[in-house]
């Protein structure tokens, strides 16, 4: 799709080339993830996780799905349908549940990491800038999506979950209660609540599918990026998508599918809380509530805001936990290096990972205990996430002195050592395309 | 496309000073009528997310506080909603009146919050004002703050014994709902 050298679909069987002539959906596919989609040859495994989170996201909604067949969406019905019709009576329900509590948690855990991925490697930047906005939407759905999935089955963090975040509408002046209200269709999150929660989990993900797929789309119109940050040159930088990728990003899901079964069997409820297993009561709420482990870091920088100062603190709270997320909407132009990779910006690399250590201190507060200690921490780490995208970044990336480039993927790669590169038979690839081939040994 | 050619042709045989063609009154008068429809259809869309008349139906609840000694309080519930109904003590009431109003983030004295001559009984929503949380402090035993009447667990705002917010992110004193007293013993809330 994205280079000249890209290899045509040629359909070998007769019914593939029947569909292809009617509907070319088999060159689609093989133009986006089978041998005609060229790509660098030099990623490595940080270029893993984009497919993972895509499998990730499989395995959610067809776990999703079927326990969709069993949930009772009311507020009487919620909790004994997954505790107890799930959980002990629907064959293998234990497993699917526990799949898809855990499969979220995974997903993301890998879709954190692409982020970062990206985030050191410079992929925002031109021409990928769509990519990462898309990119941003998804995880904005995401976020929605995981919210409401946790609210269904209708525990103790279930409902005062719901509360808090529908409460986070109230912060706004005027508008806000009103909006609150009718988000909920009530004055505390009920029926009405619950039953729009679960159409709308069970929308949300198939949205995120077509997301994705606009993702990979603006992504195939460049090409991949790859850890040097240099483009594509010629054909010599990039192998096929199929069989090479394809075979590393199996092997590498194996692994990470392997950790995720291990978690799923032997701690299923590690990441959740002890809480949710109470039914929904309005009337108490829980001593210690903290929502999802992959809230964390905003939940922190909501609480960070503990002095009214022109605006009420639980307006600056709420406004800062936004647009935490949507300034990376504008990162694009914050980062002005033309310098993509981090490998290359000496500068870059320190306050990457400073950024890095930043936002899992920034974690640890959202979940844990609300103390003179804690906050001060947390208003510290909150400020200085502000402080590295709006400040240090673009300052870093207007005064720093980059490393060299390498001149191209396949000098970065081979260091000159070609002939050892090369396939077996092959010592030497000309640029005029010319074969010199020496028998093998 | 031939509307090139039909618009020139209209043009020539209405003449420049007409102003508006016939074709484009047409066109747009097609699309707003459309557009007007599907305002309205997505109207019905919207106001399902309201609560329903069920849900509106202003119930009301009447408690019994004779049982509520000095001192303690009681939680009941008003529209799916947690009431925190408190018999104070003298003491906190002398505590409640001692703080200066410019202290105060949401100033107001205990006199505004409670009914004239039953100062001692503070109704208020179990409600935090920051995200809705059911404060702590009504049940004996539990952490009443720093400030001695309600905390918040959730992100740490502390009320005061007059349930008005003194720290945290709060940004208002928990709230009165309407109320009156039937009898010397019996509250009708709502």
């Amino acid at each position: 799709m994205s280079f000249s050298w890209a290899k045509p679909y040629e359909p070998k069987h007769p019914v593939m080339r029947w569909i292809d002539e009617r509907l070319p959906l088999p060159r689609v596919v093989y133009g986006a993830i089978g041998g005609g989609y060229p790509v660098p040859r030099n990623l490595n495994y940080w270029w893993n996780f984009g497919v993972l989170a895509g499998i990730f996201l499989t395995i959610q909604i067809v776990t999703g799905i079927v326990l969709a067949m069993h949930y009772t969406a009311s507020t009487d019905g919620a909790f004994n349908s997954v505790n107890q019709l799930i959980m002990r009576d629907v064959n293998a329900g234990w497993l699917l549940r526990y799949a898809h509590m855990n499969g979220a948690s995974f997903f993301f855990l890998v879709t954190y990491i692409h982020i970062f991925r990206g985030l050191y490697y410079g992929s925002y930047k031109a021409p990928r800038e769509l990519v990462w906005m898309l990119g941003l939407v998804i995880y904005l759905l995401m976020m929605a999506t995981g919210f409401m999935g946790y609210v269904l089955p209708w525990g103790q963090m279930s409902y005062w979950g719901a509360q808090v975040i529908t409460g986070f509408f109230s912060a706004f002046p005027l508008v806000g209660e009103p909006i609150r209200i009718w988000l909920l269709g009530g004055y505390a999150p009920d029926q009405a609540a619950l039953t729009r929660f679960f159409s709308l989990h069970y929308l949300l993900p198939f949205v995120i599918a077509g997301v994705v797929i606009l993702h990979i789309w603006a992504l195939h119109i460049p090409g991949s990026s790859n850890p040097t940050g240099v483009d594509v040159k010629s054909e010599r930088d990039t192998l096929p998508f199929h069989p090479f990728y394809t075979a590393k990003d199996g092997w590498f899901a194996a692994a990470v599918l392997l950790f995720y079964a291990l978690v799923t069997y032997y701690a299923p409820n590690y990441l959740g809380h002890p809480d949710n297993y109470i039914p929904a009561n309005p009337l108490a709420t829980p001593a210690h509530i903290v929502p999802e482990w992959y809230f964390w870091p905003f939940y922190a920088i909501l609480r960070s805001f503990t002095v009214d100062f022109i605006l009420p603190a639980k307006l600056w709270g709420v406004l800062a936990m936004f647009s935490s997320i949507l300034l990376l909407f504008f990162l694009p132009w914050l980062d002005k290096s033309p310098v993509r990779s981090g490998s290359y910006r000496p500068v870059f690399k320190r306050f990457f990972w400073l950024l890095v250590i930043d936002v899992l201190i920034l974690g640890y507060i959202g979940g844990a205990e609300i103390n003179a200690r804690n906050v001060a921490l947390g208003q510290a780490a909150a400020a200085y996430y502000f402080l590295h995208f709006l400040v240090i970044l673009p300052l870093v990336s207007k005064f720093e002195t980059t490393l060299p480039l390498p001149n191209s993927i396949s000098e970065s790669v081979l260091h000159g050592e070609e002939a050892e590169a090369a396939p077996a038979g092959q010592t030497k690839t000309k640029r005029g395309g010319s074969v010199a081939t020496t028998t093998a040994h | 496309m031939a509307t090139k050619a039909t618009s020139a042709e209209v043009n020539d045989t209405t003449g420049p000073e007409e102003g508006v063609r016939r074709r484009d009154f047409l066109n747009v008068a097609a699309v707003s009528f459309a557009g007007v429809g599907a305002v309205a259809a997505i109207a019905p869309l919207i106001v399902q997310m309201s609560p329903s008349a069920d849900v509106l139906a202003m119930a009301t609840t009447e408690v019994d506080i004779s049982k509520i000694q000095p001192g303690q309080g009681i939680k009941t519930s008003w529209r799916k909603q947690p009431v925190f109904i408190r018999n104070l003590m003298p003491k906190e009431i002398a505590e409640a009146n001692a703080v200066p109003l410019s202290d105060l983030r949401d100033p107001q004295t205990l006199a505004e919050r409670t009914k004239p001559g039953k100062t001692n009984w503070l109704i208020t929503l179990g409600v935090c004002t920051h995200l809705g949380c059911v404060p702590l402090g009504i049940g004996e035993g539990e952490n009443r703050g720093p400030f001695g009447g309600y905390f918040c667990p959730c992100h740490g705002s502390a009320y005061d014994t007059a349930a008005r917010i003194r720290q945290g992110p709060a940004p208002k004193n928990l709230t009165v709902p309407d109320y009156k007293f039937l009898s010397a013993t019996t509250v009708q809330i709502g």
